[in-house]
Formats: structure tokens, sequence, C-alpha cells
């Protein structure tokens, strides 16, 4: 890792098909500037990205990256950090990608706890297949397959995490940007899963989970006295609260270990040797 | 008096039948006897049937038969389930003190042992070596030396303590002098021991053990009838060698993250079974495409659905040819036996680093549950060789950078494969996807990259074809008017089916194919034959239709694939083309 890597040198040359205005650019943003302040360089970090329109920004961003299939980008990212623990592993999706399809991936990927970063850009729409609700879609949200709303609770991902034993459990607005690099810096230097869920707007699809109504409604936890985030009990209510919206660090463990270390990885599987372990015969003699 | 001697002991799932049997089996290989084991199972964590069976002889044993001479019947059902088995002559030991064992009929000319199991074993110190007491009399039944027992019960009860081992060593002896004393029978058989130094392992732990020789650092999976046991294998082993395994949520899951495991560099793999090859379809694909090299270990099950978990069957092959939208290049690996279980695991992962294509290692519960034996020679380390193909480090990198100084994950070369570099490589940095991409690994879906990409991945496959030798095995006679053909763990049962046929006057040429795409040519042998009959599990004759295909007529192909339909005039003149050259064409 180079400390003069400067977060530009994390843009590729590709220009993004984003829509202007749309919440994936500031996300990205902020994304690259955290890869960057924690001395991060495109060398030893892998991106992994779903499908969708956030599934698009391993092409804008320069490191290693797999775009995968729809819902499964957890796992690569598991499998990635397992093999070399010396990667830093990044993956991003949507609402979507990630608490639609692969919601189940999602939990136990909470739970399994790998030091590693999970960037969700949440805009509570379907944009890339133009306009149907999202599982983070408002009960009374009306589009192209909900013409009088989803009649369904919307998921509340938080939730979901901290149910799950999530260890860092953060939201931000994509819009706020430096207070959304920082989260996402401090999700990167936490010792495990970090997840944090970016209201990212949809400028095209979505009219109701505007930049506005964001800017008004959402309250930062660092801004309430005294909030602690160790506090589970604290970090319940404000996940829960149902008149409010929080960005921030909502819920950190600050005991946590991740499941690389609780394996006991620490090396960098891709170093095998040329022919069979010294010892392979004794895997024989096993069998006697 | 036969060569061989086919023993069995049945009961109720949960009745320790596969322990029992197994003791029995080690015993029998460490007397320098050959053994070969199968089993009836239920998918059922108590009751039912259950029966561990072996065959053992002094030559090297590789089937089945219908023949059972000695039968531990801890069930009625147990006799029931193998009367057609059972013959004059057969002894069946029991306990006719058991409540539900004491109208047990002993079928005429067959003789019954009525051995005090469980009261023997409480002699011995507990109930629970009822099934040790049992093994003392049938070693009694086969005149097998008692002493041979002691090896398999220490390696068994060793960690449980001396007493234990002591006990069960009694509690065998309990049994073995009980029928000695109170039976006047001469039995049929006398079980010779050898020098010999055998192993006794099976499918799933031979594809383990090969996964361990070849470098394999992860494994991910989800638990299933009959592929459970490579991941049972590899946990604890694997950890030795810097590696994991992770059980994972479900075959999606682990799937890919076999597939994050290798974009980093690790010879990864997962193993399932059909319903799991299902699930794993959608990332096949993604795994070609991004030209990942990944092993996908089928033990394949009855299916379709959940079918049949705990029974035979080689229905997957179409699954695993053609399986998954698009056209997606692959291996497809076929273990005829046990021990080329573990040859053919390490094959695969050369090929699949090699050609940066998954491989599907197919496998099937016949020779996943089999405990064979092996000289240990057999499982040669020493001539393991890795191949990892086309990796570049920081060094390299320049040599295959673009103007911009980026790195060309998919550059097309003259053989299909281009140079990777693990993560954490200078200069290499690059992105991949399940898109088509371009050279770069970025999306496109410019006609004549996209053509180029699909040819480029399918030259890799010409390649190894004509690198490597995809050779069958054969068998028997070379010149005889008749051809079998089979995959997958058949090969045992028809060498040996190949005796009784020469015993009728009917000599066949005998080819097991252990590579199914690339494969041999057949067209040759099948063409020379008289009569070809292809042997395989399955009702509809899955490699047959490959063995007709490959041995049709020719036709010419006019194939298009850059993302654009016919066109009417377009096609009219590839066809005049086509007529005109008598070759592929390629619109």
């Amino acid at each position: 890792m180079s400390s003069d890597v400067r977060f530009t040198d994390f843009k590729s040359d590709k220009q993004p098909t984003w829509c202007p205005g749309c919440g994936d650019f500031g996300t990205m943003n902020g994304m690259m500037k955290a890869l960057a302040n924690t001395g991060n360089d495109p060398d030893n970090t892998f991106v992994v990205a779903g499908i969708g329109c956030s599934g698009k920004i391993g092409t804008y961003m320069h490191s290693y990256a797999l775009h995968g299939v729809h819902g499964r980008a957890l796992p690569v990212g598991i499998g990635v950090k397992a093999a070399n623990p010396d990667l830093e592993v990044m993956v991003a999706g949507g609402d979507g990608d990630g608490y639609s399809i692969g919601a189940g991936h999602f939990i136990h990927a909470v739970r399994r706890n790998m030091d590693m970063t999970y960037v969700v850009m949440d805009n509570r729409i379907y944009g890339l297949t133009k306009g149907q609700f999202s599982p983070t879609s408002r009960e009374d949200f009306e589009t192209s397959t909900s013409p009088e709303g989803t009649k369904q609770s919307p998921v509340n991902p938080l939730a979901l995490a901290l149910a799950a034993g999530g260890t860092f459990i953060a939201q931000s607005f994509s819009s706020d940007s430096q207070r959304h690099a920082e989260i996402v810096q401090e999700a990167i230097e936490h010792d495990g899963f970090g997840f944090v869920n970016v209201y990212s707007p949809c400028v095209t699809f979505n009219d109701v989970d505007t930049y506005d109504y964001f800017r008004d409604s959402l309250v930062d936890v660092q801004e309430e006295e005294g909030y602690d985030p160790d506090d589970f009990d604290e970090a319940k209510d404000a996940i829960l609260d149902a008149e409010t919206e929080h960005q921030g660090v909502i819920y950190q463990d600050e005991d946590s270990v991740p499941y690389n270390e609780r394996i006991g990885l620490t090396e960098d599987m891709s170093d095998i040797p040329e022919g069979a372990p010294e010892d392979g015969m004794d895997l024989v003699r096993e069998f006697y | 008096m036969p060569e061989d001697l086919n023993w069995a002991i049945g009961g109720e799932a949960g009745d320790g039948i596969n322990s029992t049997g197994k003791i029995f089996a080690q015993a029998l290989s460490r007397a320098g006897r050959h053994v070969f084991t199968s089993k009836d199972f239920a998918s059922r964590i108590r009751g039912g049937y259950t029966a561990y069976k072996i065959r053992t002889a002094v030559d090297p044993v590789e089937s089945v038969v219908d023949r059972l001479d000695v039968l531990i019947a801890l069930t009625q059902r147990t006799v029931d389930e193998n009367l057609d088995e059972l013959h004059e002559g057969s002894v069946i030991i029991y306990d006719g003190e058991r409540t539900t064992m004491q109208d047990l009929e002993i079928p005429e000319g067959m003789i019954g042992l009525d051995v005090p199991l469980k009261s023997l074993a409480e002699d011995a110190g507990g109930a629970i070596m009822r099934n040790i007491v049992a093994l003392g009399a049938a070693c009694e039944a086969a005149n097998f030396p008692i002493e041979n027992l002691d090896e398999a019960l220490e390696k068994n009860f060793g960690d449980k303590g001396e007493s234990i081992v002591e006990n069960n060593k009694k509690a065998a002896r309990l049994g073995q002098e009980y029928v000695e004393e109170n039976f006047d029978q001469d039995f049929d058989y006398d079980l010779e021991t050898t020098d010999s130094d055998y192993v006794l392992l099976n499918g799933d732990e031979a594809i383990g053990m090969g996964a361990l020789a070849a470098g394999c650092r992860f494994y991910s999976g989800y638990p299933i009838t009959p592929a459970t046991n490579v991941m049972e294998y590899l946990t604890g082993r694997i950890e030795h060698y810097g590696g994991a395994v992770i059980q994972a949520e479900d075959e999606l899951s682990a799937i890919n993250m076999a597939l994050g495991a290798a974009r980093a560099g690790a010879r990864a793999m997962t193993a399932t079974s059909g319903p799991g090859i299902d699930l794993m379809a959608e990332t096949f694909g993604l795994i070609a495409t991004t030209e990942t090299p990944l092993v996908i270990a089928d033990v394949m099950r009855s299916g379709p659905s959940t079918g049949m978990p705990t029974k035979q069957e080689q229905g997957d092959l179409d699954m695993v040819l053609y399986g998954g939208h698009g056209e997606i290049p692959r291996f497809v690996l076929a273990p005829t036996t046990v021990s080329e279980c573990f040859h053919k695991t390490i094959e695969a992962f050369n090929y699949a680093e090699k050609y940066q294509t998954p491989v599907y290692l197919v496998s099937d519960l016949s020779l996943a549950v089999t405990e064979q034996t092996f000289p240990p020679e057999e499982f040669d380390m020493d001539g393991v060789e890795i191949e990892r193909g086309k990796v570049i480090d920081a060094g390299a990198v320049d040599g295959w950078q673009n103007d911009q100084g980026q790195f060309q994950p998919h550059l097309p070369t003259d053989d299909g494969i281009s140079p990777r570099t693990f993560p954490g490589t200078s200069g290499g940095a690059h992105m991949t996807t399940g898109l088509e991409h371009d050279e770069l690994g970025r999306r496109t879906e410019d006609t004549e990259v996209r053509t180029d990409q699909v040819d480029k991945r399918n030259r890799k496959v010409e390649t190894a074809k004509r690198e490597e030798e995809w050779d069958y095995r054969e068998f028997g006679d070379p010149d005889a008017d008749t051809l079998v053909l089979s995959w997958g763990s058949n090969e045992g049962a028809m060498r040996e089916a190949m005796e009784f046929l020469e015993e009728d006057g009917v000599s066949v040429r005998f080819l097991s194919v252990p590579y199914i795409f690339p494969r041999p040519d057949l067209s040759e042998a099948v063409e020379t034959a008289e009569e070809v009959i292809v042997v395989e599990c399955n009702a509809t004759g899955q490699f047959a239709d490959v063995v007709e295909h490959d041995t049709l007529t020719r036709v010419e192909r006019v194939n298009k694939y850059n993302g654009v339909r016919f066109k009417a005039d377009e096609l009219a003149e590839e066809i005049k083309q086509s007529l005109a050259e008598g070759t592929e064409v390629t619109a």
C-alpha cells in the first residue's frame, strides 16, 4: 500500500452511463475517497458488484473487480477475502440486488462477519428495468408493477442487519458527500463486516424518495447528544424509529472479531507448491 | 467354494450399521484382503432399513454381485430385504433373545446362528457393543482369525481409552467363542490373509485427497447427499495447508464464494449433487465467460427433483454437458473408479487453470459410498504435477497492457488463453464481468468484439483438444465384434461382467470413457464394430446420444453469434457459400 494514493487513482477512464444527477455518482466518489484515505490502492483492492445500475460501478472504478450475477456479489467478496486477507474487499449493490434477490446472502454475510465492506445504493426503485418497485419501496408507492401501491411492507435493511448479528451498521446519503465518505471509511476500518446503506436517489423513476426528501428528513446520530453506537438498545431504537430516519454509524460492536481471523486465515492462498504436499503420503496412510 | 465372500450387516438407521461394517472392512483390508463395499440406505436419521455390504477376496474386487453369504441381521426386515441374495448355505447371525427377532424363521437350507448378542455384550462391559459381538461371531462363521479385528477396533475406539478398546476386543471374542462352542456346522468360507498393505477409502474421500494433492486451498459447499463427504474430508485437513472450508448458506453462495477465491488466485472447488448443480447453473456461465478456473464436482444421485437421494443414477450428463443459458465452454471429466476420483480431481485442477475454464468433475453415488482397497502406491503423491498455466507477476504485466497501460485480461491470443494476474499484482488491476466484454473486461455489444471473444473462449477448448490426451480405458478383446462403451462408475461391474460373458463364449471390446468433454474420438471403434452397446445408469441413454451424435453424418454449419439476427439476403449468401465450399461457415 502506498501513502500517496489519490482518490482519482480509483477512477477508470470509462464515463458512467448513469442518468445525470443519479445518486450513484456521489456514492461512488465517497467510496473512492474512503479507499484512498484508508491507504489502499487499486492493486490491493477488489471490488465486487451485482446487477442493476449499482452493478456498473466496477466499470467506472479502477481496481481488481468482478461484476457478477444478480444478487450474489457478497459470496464472491467472501471468497476473495478468504483467499487473500491482505486484499481490501469492497462489495457494492443496490436495494434489489442486496435486499431482494440477494437477501439470503445479505443476512448470512452479516452474521459471518468477514472483514470487508458492503455499500448498498438504495434508491427504493428498480431503475435499470425502468421503474418497478423495489423491496425498500414504500407501501403506497405507485409504479408500473404497483399501480395502486406495493401493498407490502418495505424491508428495513438496518433492522435485518441488526437482527442477523451485524457488527457495523451505518447509513449515509450520497449527496452529503463528506459525511458519506467518512462513514464508508469507518466501515472499511471496522474489524468485520462494515455495512453502509446509502440513500442514492433515482432522479428518473422515483419522485418520492428525492434529494429534498432525504435532505429534509435524515437526522445524523452523531448530532444526537450522547449517542453511543456501541449501545445495542440505542441502535435498535434508532433503527426501528418509525418517525425519523437516521444517518451515521448507528451500531458498531467494538469487540468484533472478523470471521477470517476466527478461522485463522492469514495466508495468500494463491501461493502453492509445484507438486503435492511434502507430507502427502501421510494423507494416504490415514486410510490404512 | 467361491473366491469371494459377500458379507453384510443390516438393521435400522441409528443401529451403528455403517461404523460396524467399516470396522470389518478395515479388518479385512489390514489382513491383506481386497474389499469393495456398498450401502443400502435411506434418507433418514433413525429407523427404516440400512445395510453395509462387503465383498472381499484376495484378488482385487471392483463390483458387487447378487449373492450374500454371511448376514448379520439386527432386524427381521434385514432378512426380508435380502432374500433374493441369500442362498443355500448362507449364514444368518441374529439375536434370538431380542423380542422382535424371536419369531425369525431361517429360510430352508440356510444356517441360522442365534447368538445372544446383547447379553454377551453386557458380559463384556455394555450392551452398546452388541454389533462387535456379532462381528466376532461373523469371524468364526467365515473362518477369519479374530485377531484381525483388533487393529480396526484400536483405530476406531482408541480415542475413547484403553479400557473401551479392551472391552470391544473381549466382546468380539465372546461372539466368536459362542459360535465355536454352540454350533458344530462346517462353514464354507475360509478368509485367507496376506502380507499386502492396503488403504481403504471411498470416492468422495478420493476427490478430497486429490484436491489437497492438487493444491486446492478453498472449498465452499452446502451439505447434500452423496457429496457431503468431500466437504467433511477437507474440513480439518485443508487448514493444515493454509486453506479453508466454508459451509455456505446455499449452493448459489457456495459457487460464488469459490468463484471469488479463484479470482483471488486460490485453487478452489465446490462439490454438490444434481439439485445443487441446478442452482449453480446460474453462476456457471459467469465462471466461463470471466475465464475463471474452477472445479465443480457433481456427485450424482437419482433425479429429477429430489428424486431418490440415496440411490444411484447417472442422470446429469446432459446437464453438465449442455446446462446453462447461452453457449458455455467447459470441460467434463468423469472418473470411472474410486482411485480415478483422486487422479481425475488433480487433472481437473490443472485443466481449469491451464485453460481458465470451469471443469465439471462428475462422480456418482456408487463411487461416493463405495469403500475400496488399493495399494497405497495407487495414490502416488510424487507423481503429482501442478500446472498453473499462464500466470504473470508484476515484472511481466507491461507485455500485456494496452498503450494506456491498462492490463488486458481477455486479450485474444492464438491459443485463446490470455495471461492472468492475481489481485495484489502491481499493474495488473482489471475488471471482468458476466456481460460480454472487450479485452479489458469491460462491457461491450460491438459485434466484432463479441465474435472475437466467443471465438477466443472456444479456441481454448480447441487448444485443449489438440494439446491434451483424451484417452479411453480399454479392456477385453480389441478385435471383438461387440463393442461395449460406458462412462463413470460402471467400469468395475462391466469388467467382471466380461468374465461371465467369456464363460458363455461372448467376447467383447470394452471402452470405459472418463473424458466426456473433450472426449476421445470413438467413431472408428464404433464403425468397425458389428454391435455397439452403451451401458449407463439412466433411462434415456444420455451417453449413447453422445456416441450417436459423434458418429452421425457430418452436416454443414451456418452460425451467427454476434448478437444480430439472420438477415434474409445474408442468409441466402451464406448458404450458397456453404454449398460451394462444403466447409464450415461462420457469419
